[in-house]
C-alpha cells in the first residue's frame, strides 16, 4: 500500500562500471532535484517560523494531482502542443497549489504563532491527515496513471561500447530545477521580499516595529514553498506517471530529511541535501539490497548529524554562555 | 604545606581563539583561598570567556587552569568536563545573562541544584520510587538547605512561584542562591549587580562578604561596577582585550595608569557602554 | 478587540471577509472537488463536480459568517469559558483522577457495558499508556520523539519473538519487552544527544521508519509484511481463558460457564492495571532527582551542566524510562490482538501519540486521558463515517489545537513545596 512517490527505475545492475556509474548519476540527479525542490520548501519555512511543516509533503501531493488533472482537461479541450500544454499546467499547478499553501498557513499555524513550540507541530500533522483524506475522497483511493507526454529518449555513448540513456524529460526536469533554484536564490539575496524574509527570521517583532508587514512575509513563503513544490508535484506526474494520494508522506519525509541533512534554515543546504539523497537512493541499489534504501536514508542522517549536529551547511550553533 | 593550601586557583598561560579572533592570550593569575578575587575589564575584554574556561563550558585553547582544594586534593580544569567541574571541584557559577530552571518553581530551582546529593541518596531512584525513609530525610535535608538560602536572600515569601516570574533582582539572587545549595568551593559570578539598582547593590555587597565569611568559601567576580569591586575584592585582576594589564589589591589597581587609560578613563563613555553590555 | 467596535456590530466587514473566505474555498475546491478523476478503459477521463464548488463556497461563506458573528455576541462568554476551564484546584484534580480510577475499575459490571465498550476502552488504555510514557521524554525532558512508536513495536515483536521461540510465557516476556524497548531507547538516545529540538525530532522519526522497514523487510525473523500470528494469549496465575486448554482454564477453574467475554474483561483489567502502573510511576519520579533533573534539562540544559548534573545521563535514563513503558504497552498489543505486522507501527501511530500528549496539555496525566478519549475514542465510535474517519480525525487535532493551544489541562503542580501544609492548595503557582 504505501506507496513510495519516488521509485527507483531500471534496473538494478550487479556490480559498478563507468556506464552504471553515469546512469545512476544521471538518475540521482534527477531524483535529487525532486527532494531539493520540496526541501526548499520546509526550510525556507522553518528558517522563518521556526516550525516544521509537516504538511508540505501533502501540499506536493496536491500539485502532483492539480497537474495531473490539468493534462487530462488540456488533452480533452485538444491541446495538442506539448511545450504549451506542459507551460499551462505548471501556471496552473503553481497558482492553485499556492492557494492551499496559504489557506494551510491561514488557517491552521497562522492562529498559533506565539504558542508553545509543539501546537503548530500537531496542527501541522493534523493538517496533513486531512490533506492526504481529503484528496482521498474527492479524487478516490487507486493510483492514477498518465500516458507519458514527453518523449525522447538520448542515447551517449561512453566508450567500450557503453550507453547511458538520458530522457528529454529528465534533461527539463534538471534545467528547470536549477533555473528555478537561481531565481529563487536571487530572491532572497537581492529583493526586497528577500531582504523582509531575512528580517523576520532574525527576529519577527523588530521587523514589525521596522514595518516589515510580518503576516504577509510569511504568507508569501508559504506561497513560494507551495510552488516549488507544485513544480516538483508536477515534475513527478510527467516522470512516474502513477501518483496517488499517499504519495506526500514518502516524499515529504525524505525532503525533511534532505533539508535536515543540509542544515534547516538554509537554502544551498536545502539543495545539496536532496542532492545528495537523491544519488544515495539512485546508487544504493547497485549495491545494497533495495529494500534497505530507506534505512540507508535515515543512517546517512544520523551519521552526518552525530559529526555535524546542525547539518552539512546549518550555522553550528554556538553555545553562548 | 600551607604554602599550596593558599593557593586556590592557578591560571597559566590562558589562551583561547575563535577562529580569527583571540579573546585572552596568555593570561596568567592566581585566586587565594578565602579571597574574593575580581575580574574587571571594558566590554569584550574577555572576562566572560575567562568563566567559560574555567567552569569548562569552552575548551582553552593554551593554558593550564589548576584547582587546589583544601584538603590538597588537585584538579586540572581544562581536562574535565563542565559538568564534573561543578561535581567534582565544585566549582559552580552564575551566567552573565540569568539562566533559572524558568518554568519551574523557586524552591524546586534550589532543590535540583542539590541534584548529586540528593540522587545518591535516593539509591539512584530505587529507594525514592520506594519512597524509603533515607530518601525521604535526604529530601527534607535539602529543603532545609533551600530554606536557609530563601530566609538568606529574602526570597521566602516567593518560594512556590514559578522562578521565570520572579522581578529580576530577585532572579539575580536565586541564581546566586542556587549556585550556593551546589555547595562551592568557588564561585564564580558574571555581573551580580547588572541590572540592580543602588540599594540592591548596597545589599549585594553585604551578602557576598557575609557568606564568604560564614562559609569559608572564595569567590571569582566578575562586576562593571567599580565601586563595588573597589569595595569587596581582596584582589583585582584588569583585563583588556585578552590579556592581564594589571593586578593587585584595589588601591594598587585604582592608581595604576594603564588601567586608567584602558578603562576609568572616560567614565561618561564607560557608564553608557556598561549599561548597554550587560544584557 | 476595543470596547469601541463591540457597539455596532461591524457587519459590513464580517460579510466581506466571509465573500472572500469563500472565493478561497471556490479556488481551493475547483481542481480537486470540481474535477474527479475517473479511470477509464482508454485512460483517465474526468467527471464534472462544479455544484460542489458552490456548496464548498456556501459553506464556508456561512461558517465563516456564523463564527464572526458568534465571536462577536459571545465574545465575551466564550472567553471566560476556555480560561475557566482549566482554573480547578489542585485538590478537585487529585479527586478527578481517583474517580477516574474508580470508574475505569467498576466499569465492566455496570448494566450498560458490553463486550464492545470493553474492547473499546482497552484501546484507548493502550493509548493512555502510551500518552503517559511518552510525556516523560516530551513532557518532562522536552526531546522531541516523532518515532515513539518504535518502541512500542519493538516490545510487540519482543514479546511474538520470545513467545514463540522459547515458549516463554506472557509474564516473563512483559519485563524482557521493557528491557528490551528500553535497551534500543539508549541505543537511540546515543548518537542523538548532541542534537536540539528538530534536529531530534526528525532523527527519532527516521528511527522510526527504519524500525518499520526492519520489520518489514527482515523476513526471516519478521515473517515481513504478513505479521507473526498465533501469539500465546496471556494466562492469569496459568489459568488459561481459552475453552480448552492443556492446563486448567479460568471457566474451569471456577467452575463458572466458559464465555470469551472473560479474557475480554481480563484484559482491561490488564492494561488498566499497566496504565495505572505508568502513571504512578510517573508521577513519583518527578518529584524525585531523576525526575526534577528532565524537567531541569527541558528548561536550561547549561545550567544544568553548571550543576553538576550529566546531560548524557539524564537523557539516556528519560529515553530509556520512555521506552521501556512502549515496550510494555507493545508486548500488551501483541497479546491482545494474537497477530501483529508492521502495519500497526506506522508513523502515523506515533503522531497520534505525539498529539495526545500536546492536546492533553503536556505534564497532565488526566488531560492525556482526556486526549485520548477524544483522539483515539471518538472515532472508533465514529466508525459508520468510514472513510470520512480520519479525515474528522486529523480535522478534530487542528481544531483542539486551535482551541487549546496550550492542551487541554496544561497547569503544572510544583513537585515540592516549601510548606505544604499551609499554603493553600493550587493557589501559588499562577
Ligand atoms: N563562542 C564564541 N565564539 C566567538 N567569539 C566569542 C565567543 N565567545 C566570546 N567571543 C568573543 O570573545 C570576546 C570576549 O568576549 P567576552 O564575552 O568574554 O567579553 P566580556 O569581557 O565578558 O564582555 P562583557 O563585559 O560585555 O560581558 C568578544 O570579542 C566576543 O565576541
Ligand atoms: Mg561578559
Amino acid at each position: 500500500m504505501p506507496q513510495t512517490g519516488i521509485v527507483f527505475r531500471g534496473e538494478i545492475p550487479a556490480r559498478m562500471t563507468i556506464d552504471i556509474f553515469l546512469q545512476q548519476l544521471v538518475n540521482g540527479l534527477t531524483l535529487g532535484a525532486f527532494y531539493g525542490l520540496i526541501a526548499l520548501g520546509y526550510t525556507m519555512v522553518y528558517g522563518i517560523i521556526g516550525m516544521i511543516n509537516f504538511a508540505h509533503g501533502d501540499i506536493y501531493m496536491i500539485g502532483a494531482f492539480v497537474a495531473l488533472i490539468g493534462f487530462v482537461v488540456l488533452s480533452t479541450v485538444g491541446i495538442a502542443s506539448v511545450p504549451l500544454a506542459i507551460l499551462i499546467v505548471l501556471v496552473l499547478a503553481m497558482f492553485f497549489t499556492a492557494c492551499y499553501g496559504w489557506a494551510v498557513e491561514r488557517i491552521a499555524y497562522r492562529p498559533l504563532r506565539g504558542s508553545p513550540r509543539l501546537a503548530p507541530l500537531i496542527s501541522a500533522i493534523g493538517m496533513s491527515i486531512v490533506l492526504q483524506n481529503y484528496v482521498q475522497i474527492a479524487q478516490g483511493a487507486r493510483t492514477k496513471s498518465l500516458q507519458p507526454i514527453v518523449h525522447g529518449q538520448y542515447s551517449i555513448d561512453v566508450g567500450q561500447g557503453a550507453h547511458v540513456s538520458v530522457s528529454l524529460l529528465q534533461i527539463i526536469i534538471i534545467v528547470l530545477t536549477v533555473a528555478l533554484m537561481a531565481g529563487f536564490t536571487w530572491v532572497i539575496r537581492s529583493t526586497p521580499l528577500g531582504r523582509a524574509q531575512r528580517a523576520t527570521e532574525q527576529d519577527a517583532t523588530m521587523a514589525a516595529l521596522l514595518g516589515v508587514n510580518v503576516n504577509r512575509t510569511i504568507s508569501i513563503t508559504f506561497v513560494i514553498g507551495a510552488s516549488l513544490a507544485a513544480v516538483a508535484g508536477m515534475m513527478a506526474t510527467l516522470y512516474y506517471g502513477v501518483i496517488d494520494f499517499y504519495i506526500g508522506f514518502i516524499a515529504g519525509i525524505k525532503a525533511f530529511t534532505a533539508a535536515v541533512l543540509g542544515g534547516i534554515g538554509s537554502l544551498p543546504g536545502a539543495m545539496l541535501g536532496g542532492l545528495a539523497i537523491g544519488l544515495i537512493e539512485s546508487f544504493w541499489p547497485v549495491f545494497f539490497d533495495l529494500a534497505y534504501r530507506d534505512v540507508a536514508v535515515f543512517g546517512l542522517l544520523i551519521l552526518v548529524l552525530i559529526f555535524r549536529p546542525t547539518g552539512l551547511l546549518g550555522r553550528p550553533e554556538i553555545e553562548k554562555v | 604545606m600551607t604554602e599550596p593550601a593558599a593557593t586556590l586557583l592557578q591560571v597559566d598561560h590562558l589562551t583561547m581563539r575563535f577562529g580569527g579572533i583571540t579573546a585572552i592570550s596568555d593570561l596568567s593569575f592566581t585566586a587565594k583561598r578565602g579571597d574574593i578575587t575580581a575580574i574587571i575589564g571594558p566590554n569584550g575584554a574577555g572576562k566572560t570567556t575567562v568563566f567559560n574556561c574555567l567552569t569548562g563550558f569552552y575548551q582553552p585553547t593554551v593554558g593550564r587552569l589548576e584547582l587546589t582544594h583544601q584538603n590538597g586534593k588537585r584538579f586540572l580544569l581544562e581536562r574535565m568536563p563542565d559538568f564534573r567541574i561543578a561535581r567534582d571541584a565544585h566549582v559552580v557559577r552564575t551566567f552573565q545573562n540569568i539562566r533559572l530552571f524558568a518554568g519551574m518553581s523557586v524552591l524546586e530551582n534550589l532543590v535540583v541544584a542539590q541534584h548529586i546529593a540528593l540522587t545518591r541518596a535516593s539509591g539512584y531512584a530505587v529507594a525514592g520510587l520506594l519512597h524509603l525513609p533515607v530518601y525521604r530525610k535526604a529530601e527534607r535535608r535539602a529543603v532545609e538547605q533551600a530554606r536557609y538560602w530563601l530566609d538568606k536572600m529574602g526570597l521566602t515569601a516567593s518560594a512556590d512561584q514559578l522562578a521565570g516570574s520572579l522581578p529580576y533582582g530577585f532572579q539575580r539572587r536565586l541564581e546566586i542562591a542556587r549556585a550556593m545549595c551546589a555547595g562551592p568551593v568557588l564561585l564564580c559570578l558574571d555581573e551580580p549587580a547588572a541590572g540592580l539598582n543602588t540599594r540592591e547593590t548596597d545589599e549585594l555587597s553585604g551578602l557576598l562578604l557575609d557568606i564568604r565569611k560564614e562559609h569559608g568559601l572564595s569567590i571569582l567576580l566578575i562586576e562593571h561596577d567599580m565601586a563595588l569591586v573597589m569595595e569587596i575584592s581582596d584582589h583585582v585582576v584588569v583585563l583588556d582585550h585578552g590579556a592581564c594589564i594589571c593586578h593587585g589589591p584595589p588601591a594598587k589597581v585604582r592608581a595604576d595608569p594603564a588601567v586608567i587609560s584602558a578603562y576609568l578613563g572616560t567614565p561618561e563613555d564607560e557608564a553608557i557602554a556598561l549599561t548597554r553590555g550587560s544584557r | 478587540m476595543a470596547a469601541a467596535d463591540r457597539q455596532r456590530p461591524p457587519f459590513v466587514a464580517m460579510l466581506r471577509d466571509s465573500a472572500l473566505a469563500a472565493v478561497v474555498a471556490a479556488l481551493l475546491a475547483v481542481p480537486l472537488l470540481g474535477v474527479r478523476l475517473v479511470d477509464n478503459a482508454g485512460g483517465l477521463t474526468l467527471d464534472y463536480r462544479l455544484p460542489l464548488v458552490l456548496y464548498a463556497a456556501a459553506a464556508v461563506f456561512a461558517g465563516r459568517l456564523l463564527l464572526s458573528l458568534a465571536g462577536h455576541f459571545l465574545a465575551p462568554s466564550f472567553r471566560d469559558m476556555t480560561v475557566s476551564l482549566p482554573r480547578m484546584p489542585r485538590n478537585s484534580l487529585i479527586i478527578v483522577g481517583w474517580v477516574l480510577v474508580a470508574a475505569a475499575v467498576l466499569l465492566p459490571w455496570m448494566p450498560f457495558a458490553e463486550r464492545n465498550l470493553v474492547d473499546k476502552l482497552t484501546l484507548i488504555l493502550i493509548y493512555v499508556m502510551l500518552g503517559w510514557g511518552l510525556n516523560i521524554v516530551v513532557g518532562l525532558a522536552g526531546l522531541l520523539d516523532l518515532g515513539y512508536v518504535a518502541f512500542y513495536a519493538i516490545g510487540a515483536y519482543a514479546y511474538a519473538l520470545l513467545s514463540m521461540h522459547f515458549g516463554l510465557s506472557f509474564w516473563i516476556c512483559l519485563p524482557l519487552a521493557g528491557l528490551m524497548a528500553a535497551l534500543f531507547g539508549v541505543a537511540l538516545g546515543f548518537p542523538v544527544l548532541r542534537l536540539r529540538g528538530d534536529y531530534l525530532a526528525i532523527v527519532t522519526l527516521g528511527f522510526g521508519e527504519i524500525i518499520r522497514v526492519v520489520l518489514l523487510n527482515w523476513q526471516a525473523v519478521t515473517n515481513g509484511p504478513n505479521g507473526i500470528t498465533g501469539i500465546e494469549r496471556p494466562t492469569l496465575f496459568g489459568l488459561s481463558f481459552s475453552r480448552a486448554a492443556d492446563g486448567p482454564t479460568f471457566a474451569g477453574f471456577f467452575g463458572i460457564e466458559f464465555s470469551p467475554v472473560h479474557r475480554v474483561y481480563f484484559l482491561y483489567y490488564l492494561i488498566l492495571a499497566l496504565a495505572l502502573m505508568t502513571t504512578l510511576f510517573a508521577q513519583r519520579i518527578r518529584r524525585l532527582p531523576t525526575g526534577r533533573a528532565w524537567e531541569a534539562l527541558r528548561e536550561d540544559e547549561i545550567a544544568c551542566r553548571s550543576l553538576g548534573m550529566n546531560p548524557v545521563t539524564v537523557k539516556l535514563s528519560a529515553f530509556a524510562i520512555g521506552a521501556s513503558f512502549a515496550g510494555l504497552a507493545g508486548s500488551f498489543f501483541a497479546t491482545r490482538q494474537g497477530f501483529i505486522s508492521p502495519e500497526s507501527f506506522s508513523f502515523i501511530e506515533s503522531a497520534t501519540i505525539l498529539a495526545i500528549v500536546v492536546l492533553g496539555g503536556m505534564g497532565s496525566q488526566i488531560g492525556i486521558v482526556l486526549a485520548a478519549v477524544l483522539l483515539v475514542g471518538l472515532p472508533e465510535w465514529f466508525r459508520d463515517l468510514s472513510e470520512y474517519r480520519m479525515l474528522v480525525f486529523g480535522g478534530a487535532m487542528v481544531l483542539i489545537m486551535l482551541w487549546r493551544p496550550q492542551g487541554l489541562l496544561s497547569r503544572r503542580e510544583p513537585t515540592i513545596l516549601l510548606d505544604p501544609k499551609p499554603a493553600s492548595a493550587g493557589a501559588t503557582v499562577p
